[in-house]
């Protein structure tokens, strides 16, 4: 019953969450080399370049996950993901162009 | 238990060699695969074609399940013969994620090995950290306008006091805070799968789906609407009282306004850091000309107004 009546507040993964590559290898449960895969590759871009200080927004945690998904659920290789991640993101704006 | 029709699902047949199958459920788990679909229950039909892959990709699990005979129709309820799988040995080598299988499926396979077995395998103990739980949440637009609090109820696999791996629902009240946008995820940390062992729970995701207004276009936080006018107030200008979600705003027609020319009321969209705009585009309504007044002040415009809106055309 106690979850019911409590309700529980999460953070919203949006540009103005930062995280730490440390914190974005915990969430995802990737280590370092997938991070730096996906940013060689364009899937996810640090918000500073520098490399010990990488930060990154919150919504890079959304396309991490989708792009472990779709190598897991799809067998995509990285730059594959990349291409559907791009393909994903412009359907989404042809569709609220509608 | 509901039997299903393994072969209808992934739309094969029973001849079928091993090669259509595997394209068939490749075209398919494209095709619905919950990152691809948009489809806030796509989710269902992933799991279902997964599962059916599961069972007819291989060779032996494929001729047992094909052994219950051929007048099972998807749907129907079912209950396997007594030593049906006499013969036949199952392994689940290739699960390493904790998915869920329908009970048809694990009345005829078993349960994968994730749930106590794994516990002490070798003699050593085993820990790992819970999975990782995403789902999608559909909200309407006035709940992200005012934000507000969902009840949504989750199947979460776990262990029973037996350590037997089981499903229950879970009942969480989540809070949509103001201003979130379609697509975005919100981390409930902690609320993911149990760990096994000694570990942490996992985290749930929720991904914001937001439904279509009746009204309003959606774009991240601006927001988009139709405003019908009149013929006259188009020409002459006027003030006209639009209700966008909370407020109602007195808004100036220009004259000489045409359908198509779009306004912008800023500030006026969804809350947020920066707010979004509200776009208001006008579309000008004739009144259909069902009384004799009426036909007359239409042929009286037709004869007095020198106008002809084909002219560029030529």
């Amino acid at each position: 019953m106690k979850d019911i009546i409590n309700v529980i507040s999460g953070e919203i993964l949006d540009e103005d969450i930062i995280v730490s590559v440390k914190e974005l290898c915990r969430m995802c449960k990737i280590n370092h080399e997938i991070v730096i895969e996906m940013i060689e590759e364009g899937i996810i871009a640090p918000k500073r370049n520098e490399k010990i200080h990488w930060q990154f927004q919150g919504v890079e945690i959304k396309r991490i996950q989708i792009a472990l998904r779709l190598k897991r659920d799809l067998h995509i290789n990285t730059p594959g993901v990349a291409l559907v991640l791009d393909l994903l993101d412009e359907i989404e704006n042809l569709r609220s162009q509608k | 238990m509901e039997y299903k029709d393994y072969y209808n699902i992934l739309e094969v047949e029973k001849k079928s060699t091993q090669d259509e199958i595997k394209r068939s459920y490749r075209k398919l788990a494209r095709k619905y695969h919950p990152d691809v679909n948009k489809a806030p229950n796509a989710e269902e039909p992933f799991k279902e074609i997964g599962e059916a892959y599961t069972v007819l990709k291989d060779p032996e699990k494929r001729s047992a399940y094909d052994q219950l005979g051929e007048n099972w129709r998807q749907g129907q309820d079912f209950t396997p013969p007594p030593n049906w799988d006499a013969g036949y040995e199952f392994s689940f080598q290739e699960r390493q994620d904790a998915q869920q299988f329908s009970d048809f499926f694990e009345n005829l396979f078993g349960r994968s090995d994730t749930g106590k077995g794994a516990y002490h395998r070798q003699g050593r103990e085993f820990h790992a950290d819970g999975e990782d739980h995403f789902a999608k949440i559909l909200i309407n637009l006035e709940d992200t306008y005012y934000g507000t609090t969902k009840t949504i109820t989750l199947q979460v696999s776990g262990l029973d006091e037996n350590g037997r791996l089981m499903v229950r629902p879970h009942t969480l009240n989540v809070r949509i805070p103001k201003g979130v946008i379609e697509g975005q995820r919100i981390r409930l940390a902690g609320k993911g799968g149990p760990p096994l062992g000694r570990g942490s729970h996992g985290d749930l995701y929720l991904e914001i789906i937001l439904a279509p207004h009746r009204i309003f276009k959606v774009d991240k936080r601006d927001i988009y609407m139709e405003l019908p006018i009149t013929p006259w107030e188009a020409a002459l200008g006027a003030s006209v009282k639009v209700p966008i979600l909370a407020n109602t705003v007195s808004l100036k027609v220009p004259p000489d306004s045409q359908t198509g020319k779009k306004i912008r009321l800023k500030g006026k969209g969804l809350p947020g850091k920066s707010s979004g705009d509200c776009y208001v585009t006008f579309k000008i309504i004739t009144p259909k000309a069902e009384t004799e007044e009426a036909k007359k002040i239409y042929r009286e415009m037709a004869s007095k107004m020198n106008f002809n809106p084909r002219a560029e055309l030529q």
